[in-house]
């Protein structure tokens, strides 16, 4: 395989990478509303919380991108196709974020948050100074693995016309009969990036040691 | 007559359909250190948090100092919810210290101290960490400020929470068995730091087992049994003869472990 070859793969695979940051960034932002909104007291909140969940949890990401990339025309809203890509891929990983920090939120336990009553936090200074990063270190674990499914779930993308690291390596498999070495320099690429987000993943991690040996 | 410190009236608490207060009536007086004794599921750790208002009692005030916390007496006698804020603003004049530390993990031992004074009354780090090192060396921690919980016994741990709720000058001191996860050794520590804030004068109220701390430190002891204030007085008025029968069963189990060498 041409050295040309593998670096338009490697353009791609940045193309990949960035899909995929934007995608992640945006879902835990969204993600933390959500699973806040799916713990509050406030029924109707909590609805909403749990119904987003499950509707993007539940459709498969491929059907989800394929309906958001031809929704939005229809509705008149003319965006271009990578926008559809990242309004999908960010969806779909927030409810999956919002899944791993609810269950962070919930390992809170009680008597840290009676403690920061009798010192006076209100309750944002409470989700500010205590649950969030609490929770945070509970759901790391998942959330790197979230960041790893999306960047794997980003071949996807393809569908609505992006042309990342799966849909480079094939259109050139088509044009230089190379499928093997092609997919094979594919998947060393995205083994790589991987690798790359788990080893950010454990280094963060440590940051959360807490004085624990 | 001064205020009492705290004044419980005729609180009644249910969990569901369960009644685990029956009804209490009881002033803690100023500048004293009050014992709540008795059996496990007597209710004496639920009294302590509904003056706390961690838990919210089912009917009956709680006053702080005179000031009504978390309800204030209604017009049809029924009581109101008083607005979050003014339940902090009453509160504030409460510390409290829990059976199990409750400190935050992710802070160390000078932060769990001064996050209070920082993020509610917004004082400079310098100064809150400043303040925090006086209660730290005020429970024998100075040296152990950069440790993490992780990184502390039991004992040393509990000197912590006194310390973070002592760092915000509380009038009132409550302490939910603050010995009771702590073996005997570690007991002694957390103990003597008790002993050295009542001998400086604080209002305390003290639920614990330590039959012999009660006799000893307290100037007032209340004893519960099933939901119900069986009786209050000083140590020799509820320890010295004649004694309530529920009383005398109860010692007698202390007793028969050797804990109660005071009797």
């Amino acid at each position: 395989m041409s050295w040309k070859l593998f670096e338009l793969l490697v353009q791609a695979s940045f193309y990949t990478v960035q899909i995929s940051f934007i995608s992640i960034t945006i879902g835990l932002v969204i993600g933390t509303a959500v699973s806040a909104a799916s713990l509050s007291p406030n029924r109707a909140l909590s609805i909403s919380g749990r119904t987003f969940v499950s509707f993007f949890r539940g459709v498969p990401l491929l059907v989800q991108l394929l309906l958001i990339y031809n929704l939005l025309p229809a509705l008149g809203i003319n965006v271009p196709s990578v926008v559809a890509a990242i309004t999908g891929l960010s969806l779909c990983t927030a409810a999956y974020q919002a899944e791993n920090l609810r269950g962070g939120f919930q390992s809170v336990p009680r008597g840290l948050l009676e403690a920061a009553d009798m010192v006076g936090l209100s309750s944002f200074q409470q989700f500010r100074r205590i649950k969030a990063p609490i929770a945070l270190r509970l759901a790391l674990p998942s959330l790197v693995n979230e960041a790893i499914m999306i960047l794997k779930a980003s071949s996807l993308v393809s569908v609505v016309g992006i042309v990342e690291l799966t849909r480079m390596a094939q259109d050139l498999a088509a044009s230089t009969y190379r499928p093997i070495e092609l997919f094979s320099a594919a998947g060393l690429l995205y083994l790589i990036i991987n690798w790359l987000i788990a080893w950010g993943g454990s280094v963060f991690e440590r940051s959360f040691r807490w004085g624990r040996p | 007559m001064t205020t009492p410190a705290i004044s419980v009236r005729g609180l009644i608490k249910r969990f569901g359909d369960v009644e685990v207060l029956h009804g209490i009536d009881l002033d803690i007086p100023q500048g004293q250190v009050s014992c709540l004794i008795g059996p496990s599921g007597s209710g004496k750790s639920t009294l302590l948090r509904c003056m706390a208002f961690l838990e919210e009692a089912t009917d009956g005030l709680i006053f702080i100092n005179g000031e009504p916390l978390g309800y204030a007496p209604g017009p049809q006698g029924k009581p109101v919810r008083l607005p979050a804020a003014r339940i902090r603003a009453v509160r504030s004049q409460i510390g409290m210290v829990f059976q199990q530390f409750n400190l935050w993990p992710h802070m160390t031992a000078l932060g769990n101290v001064s996050e209070a004074l920082k993020t509610v009354h917004g004082v400079r780090k310098s100064e809150a960490e400043e303040r925090a090192m006086v209660q730290l060396k005020k429970v024998g921690l100075a040296e152990r400020a950069g440790h993490y919980p992780s990184q502390l016994s039991g004992g040393q741990q509990q000197r912590v929470a006194i310390a973070r709720a002592l760092a915000l000058e509380p009038k009132i001191m409550l302490f939910d068995e603050p010995t009771s996860s702590l073996d005997p050794e570690l007991t002694g520590e957390v103990l003597n730091v008790m002993r050295a804030l009542a001998a400086d004068g604080m209002t305390m109220v003290v639920v614990s087992h330590e039959i012999g701390f009660a006799a000893a430190v307290c100037q007032q002891i209340a004893f519960l049994d099933n939901g119900k204030l069986l009786m209050t007085g000083t140590p020799q008025e509820i320890f010295g003869k004649p004694r309530h029968p529920r009383l005398d069963q109860f010692l007698d189990t202390y007793l028969d472990r050797g804990a109660a060498m005071l009797v």
